[in-house]
């Protein structure tokens, strides 16, 4: 039976020279790196770390991290996805118990050196690795962006391999690491132009038919980098992919195709009546939201700005969250747009979402979402309604 | 019975000894096992209602949540997970959880043990050298 090449110093990682939680973290790379028939471990730039709502993990989660934050610390800048509760306010209405717990899990991710910006969108804080670096992010939606519009490899990690590769220094070369695999093998031809919620509505339909594959896009109209999140936050939800590839867009788009006959690849083409009908699909209510909650993934600055100019001057019935990381959140307070979306009766939420916050205990029926992956996620995580629409169709005056 | 060794694959450290549990239904341990009891609660699980704790547990693979590598973390700080793994295929979930927990662990077996075991055989795993003693 064949194992993992590993130098000399990776040898005495996994024999404890550099302490149990390197022992462990190794252990653990080592056994992916076998299950996946890697040949050897690369040198990492960057990590993403999942793993971290008190919801998902738990008690279990909480003591597995506090062991290791004992001698454990990352190597490699690493950033935190979104936790179960806004980590600075109080009035969202989240149990202190909840958030009690929720605070020990970042104090131990904080102890590891890990930066707790807790945002799903780690390129929009600071997180960027560069092209063709290898990098080990778990959070499937920035997998998804990292890849496909960075240009960076990295597999759809899962937290403790994340962590443990973080830790390392390394992680198992198989699978996005290894060019072969980055190339596409379907093609999907839009027949219409798209916009807004059409991206998210076409991430949906195509991971589902494309399971873990590499879809290639041709667009009859250029596309924005907001655009490009939805849509792979979409294909990474209601799929599993990794990455995708946009003609004229993404770097690797050229490379995509090369050495591969046309005639090889199975084509796909969506027009507006598909993409409706997956929208119509993603709702499961036609009831007005009495929650609106947008920013998944995290709202980028400019994305904000659209938001606050479609609130502005209006007082709003439904109650609105608008989630982002603090980092985003800092420049939206001096563009003057938290004051907009508030005064319209908007709260600006940092650090969590409706995917991994208990929002299931604050008394909401319905949560309107411009996401598809939200859509996709609220009814079977938090089980509520859900409404899939652009946010000016969602929005009830008083 | 005659004693035969079988050769695997170590996935997690370690050597334990003990009676098997075998299914051949793949398990999530988000969602399957109750981790306060080691109890599979899945009712569509083959092993359904029974107690997989300081058993050797045989089975074809894993599935569910990547959270399933926590639980079965859990399952070992609360003395209810299974003393050692055997897996036809080890995928990343279990495989990860068992070293977490510091649970032995091995894979691809080169006999056909779901159908050579049964519940109660007595097998000792010793991950370190690879192989599966059935006595």
């Amino acid at each position: 039976m064949i194992f993992m090449y590993l130098t000399p110093q990776e040898e005495k990682m996994l024999e404890g020279e550099y302490g149990s939680s390197v022992q462990k973290s190794m252990e653990i790379l080592v056994a992916l790196g076998d299950i996946y028939n890697a040949e050897k471990l690369v040198n990492i730039t960057s990590a993403q770390i999942s793993g971290v709502s008190y919801k998902t993990i738990g008690d279990a989660g909480l003591e597995f991290l506090e062991d290791m934050a004992h001698d454990a610390k990352v190597i490699v800048p690493s950033t935190l996805n979104p936790a179960g509760v806004d980590l600075d306010r109080k009035d969202l209405g989240f149990s202190g118990e909840f958030t009690k717990w929720q605070l020990k899990i970042i104090e131990a991710y904080r102890k590891m050196d890990i930066t707790t910006t807790c945002t799903c969108t780690p390129y929009l804080v600071g997180n960027v690795p560069m092209i063709g670096d290898h990098i080990a992010w778990s959070e499937s939606s920035a997998v998804a962006y990292v890849n496909s519009v960075i240009g960076a490899k990295t597999n759809r990690e899962g937290g403790p391999g994340a962590l443990s590769a973080a830790i390392c220094g390394k992680t198992p070369e198989y699978g996005y690491h290894l060019d072969e695999e980055r190339k596409a093998n379907l093609i999907v031809e839009l027949d219409t132009k798209i916009k807004g919620t059409d991206y998210g509505a076409i991430g949906y339909i195509i991971g589902k038919a494309v399971g873990d594959g590499v879809p290639y896009f041709k667009f009859k109209n250029s596309s924005k980098r907001d655009n490009l999140k939805s849509l792979g936050a979409a294909l990474a939800s209601s799929g599993a992919v990794a990455l995708y590839h946009v003609e004229n867009l993404t770097p690797e788009y050229k490379f995509a195709l090369e050495g591969l006959e046309n005639s090889d690849l199975e084509k796909i083409s969506i027009g507006r009546q598909e993409i409706n009908e997956a929208k119509e699909k993603l709702s499961t209510s036609s009831k007005k939201p009495d929650l609106i909650c947008l920013g998944c993934p995290h709202a980028s600055i400019e994305e904000i700005k659209t938001i606050a100019e479609k609130v502005a001057g209006k007082e709003l019935q439904n109650e609105l969250w608008v989630c982002t990381s603090i980092s985003v959140k800092a420049a939206a307070d001096r563009m003057g747009y938290t004051d907009m979306i508030e005064k319209a009766g908007g709260k600006m939420v940092c650090d969590t979402c409706m995917v991994v916050a208990p929002i299931e205990e604050l008394g909401f029926d319905v949560i309107g979402v411009d996401s598809a992956k939200a859509a996709n996620y609220v009814p079977s995580m938090c089980g509520l309604d859900v409404v899939f629409d652009e946010l000016e169709n969602m929005i009830v005056e008083k | 019975m005659q004693k035969q060794v079988i050769n695997c694959r170590k996935i997690s450290k370690g050597h334990a000894r003990g009676e098997v549990i075998v299914t051949k239904d793949s398990i999530s341990f988000l969602g399957g096992v109750d981790p306060k009891t080691g109890v599979i609660i899945d009712s569509q699980h083959e092993l359904y209602g029974k107690k997989i704790s300081g058993k050797i547990l045989v089975i074809p693979s894993g599935k569910g949540s990547t959270v399933g590598s926590y639980v079965i973390f859990q399952m070992a700080k609360n003395k209810t997970a299974p003393s050692a793994i055997i897996s036809l295929k080890a995928e990343p979930i279990i495989a990860t959880g068992a070293i977490m927990a510091e649970i032995p662990m091995v894979d691809q077996p080169d006999a056909d043990i779901l159908n050579i075991l049964k519940e109660g055989d007595i097998v000792e795993v010793d991950a370190d050298s690879g192989i599966i003693k059935i006595n």
